[in-house]
């Protein structure tokens, strides 16, 4: 009975110094729910920004649970259903005007809580991307596109490719850091098919 | 009431520096509120500065000059101990004197 | 005795170039402008009212917040009190950034109602005035001045918003699928020409919470770390966090623990 006692005495000091030593006290996962909980207590709409917006969707979640990198059965189911969300041209026609898609690439505006919600979005494109050799204020969040298509050529695949890509970035990685365009609603049909001459089109100064 | 001003002034080798923030709107007279209206003129016309009992600085600005504006000046001649006296006037006539020690 | 009368530099900031105007050359000199309008920031003039505000009785129940607001580092001090929070504060049972807990005082101590402050708790781009509680953030940041970030870790309680504000930086949702650390989760990336800290890196967070509170020369307001965590999540297309809510702090936690044992230089200038 003593030796007892004085066994859970030790484990009661060990456990003590751990709390001290200043470690996290609860898990990753135990986290990320007081994480998900905060948020849902602590945020409110304001504007167009709803309250909504805050609950993850099933690829978000995925995406959230396992840091970016969800096992390869689960990517692969997710992808596939992202991948079958894509709406093609009824028309069969990808590409657009590069000079329109160079607008719509520059423009950051859509989805914040001070933009209207009846304004187009923009692409948001060079947030992140080098595109255009004229424009040198561009992010580097994402990869740089200038050449993208001199390289690739302008197929028929490579169309729908691109198309597909911009409409939804998470059919082809599942966690992209880049949002789904088109199965977010923030870019029309027309629009991406701007996008995809700005990118693809022989005449388009990104191939020159 | 204007706010106050925050000067400071110190010698740096033969001459004193003196910096001085103040506290003003600066509106040019050009920009609209949200409701689109004109946002009348309102901005520091005048500005003296004294050191030691003498004038050294009798200058005017204008919508130019930014909100909040910075000014800074080497003054020769100036020694530690003397009086810093900074006066500003504006289009409305609001005015502000405020003063400090050349350290 | 002829006074010889150097114009230094009457500084007259309009911000108007486009993004794409910006070049790196630009963003160089811009820094350059910016180092030197350190020595005479703005912020001062904040700073000043903010002073006022602390020592003045006011609200209904009429006191100080000299005499009445512990910021961590006794009643009415304020040295080392900005570099020393987020903290765990007893009597408020809940671990507040320097801002949240200035609300906490004026709310509890003076008599302050919370809605009235966190109704317009910032400066609008065209205001002439920032909200006493700007002014009282920048006062109580100059106390820090050149002093470590010391944010107390060994603490559970402020360890769990740390870890919280960690896993809340790398939530994913809303439209365009952003956390915190799409944008702040990685080295040596930019939006457009705008660099971003990363922010889990000693580094990253230091540039995260440094010139916080800020006088921000486009627009010439005076803004503080509860505005920029507000404008992130607007940027990442989230709904708005509330005002000094728990969820800013462990925010503002997660980012100060990160640079930890680096200098605070007091109030600062942004662009």
């Amino acid at each position: 009975m003593k030796t007892l006692a004085m066994i859970s005495g030790v484990t009661a000091t060990v456990a003590l110094l751990a709390g001290c030593a200043g470690g996290p006290s609860r898990s990753e996962a135990e986290y990320r729910q007081l994480a998900m909980e905060t948020i849902k207590r602590d945020f409110q709409t304001k504007g167009q920004a709803k309250y909504e917006r805050l609950t993850a969707d099933e690829l978000q979640q995925a995406c959230n649970a396992h840091g970016n990198n969800p096992p390869e059965g689960i990517a692969k189911k997710l992808s596939e259903a992202q991948y079958a969300t894509i709406k093609r041209p009824a028309d069969g026609k990808y590409m657009g005007d590069w000079k329109q898609g160079e607008k719509i690439a520059q423009s950051g505006r859509g989805f914040t809580w001070s933009d209207k919600a009846t304004d187009p979005a923009g692409g948001n494109c060079y947030n992140c991307h080098q595109i255009g050799p004229n424009e040198s204020s561009y992010g580097t969040v994402g990869p740089s596109l200038l050449g993208y298509g001199k390289t690739r050529g302008d197929s028929a695949g490579m169309q729908e490719y691109v198309y597909s890509k911009i409409y939804n970035a998470k059919a082809f990685n599942v966690c992209s850091e880049m949002p789904r365009f088109g199965h977010a609603g923030a870019l029309n049909e027309q629009q991406i098919k701007h996008l995809v001459a700005l990118l693809l089109d022989p005449a388009s100064p990104v191939n020159k | 009431m204007a706010d106050p001003m925050k000067i400071r002034a110190s010698m740096k080798g033969d001459a004193a520096e003196v910096r001085i923030l103040m506290s003003h709107a600066m509106e040019t007279g050009q920009r609209k509120d949200a409701a689109g209206n004109t946002v009348p003129a309102h901005f520091i016309q005048t500005i003296t500065i004294d050191v030691g009992g003498k004038r050294v600085v009798d200058g005017q600005i204008g919508t130019a000059v930014a909100r909040n504006p910075v000014f800074g000046f080497k003054i020769k001649g100036a020694k530690a101990g003397d009086k810093v006296v900074v006066n500003w006037v504006d289009n409305k006539g609001d005015k502000r004197t405020d003063e400090a020690t050349v350290a | 005795m002829k006074k010889r009368i150097v114009l230094l530099a009457a500084v007259a900031v309009a911000w108007t170039g486009s993004a794409s105007a910006q070049t790196k050359d630009a963003n160089a000199e811009f820094e350059k402008f910016r180092a030197e309008m350190e020595e005479s920031n703005p912020a001062e003039l904040f700073e000043v009212k903010g002073e006022e505000l602390w020592k003045a009785k006011r609200g209904p129940k009429k006191v100080s917040l000299a005499d009445s607001c512990d910021l961590g580092q006794g009643v009415g001090k304020i040295e080392g009190a900005y570099v020393k929070a987020p903290r765990y504060f007893a009597d408020a049972d809940a671990v507040m950034d320097i801002e949240r807990r200035i609300v906490w005082c004026m709310t509890e101590k003076q008599g302050f109602k919370f809605e009235d402050i966190a109704k317009k708790p910032f400066q609008g781009a065209n205001d002439n005035n920032a909200p006493d509680i700007t002014n009282l953030v920048t006062y109580v940041a100059s106390g820090s001045r050149n002093m470590e970030f010391d944010m107390p870790m060994h603490d559970a309680k402020v360890r769990d918003a740390f870890e919280t504000g960690k896993a809340m930086a790398a939530y994913r949702a809303g439209p365009y699928d952003f956390s915190c650390n799409t944008c702040h989760g990685a080295d040596g990336k930019r939006i457009r020409m705008q660099n971003l800290p990363n922010l889990s890196s000693p580094e990253g967070a230091l540039r995260g919470v440094l010139g916080w509170p800020g006088y921000r020369m486009t627009g010439g307001v005076m803004l503080t770390s509860q505005w920029r965590m507000n404008d992130c999540f607007r940027q990442q297309r989230f709904p708005e966090p509330k005002y000094a809510s728990q969820a800013v702090t462990n925010l503002i936690a997660y980012m100060t623990g990160n640079a930890n044992g680096q200098m605070y230089k007091g109030p600062g200038i942004k662009r």
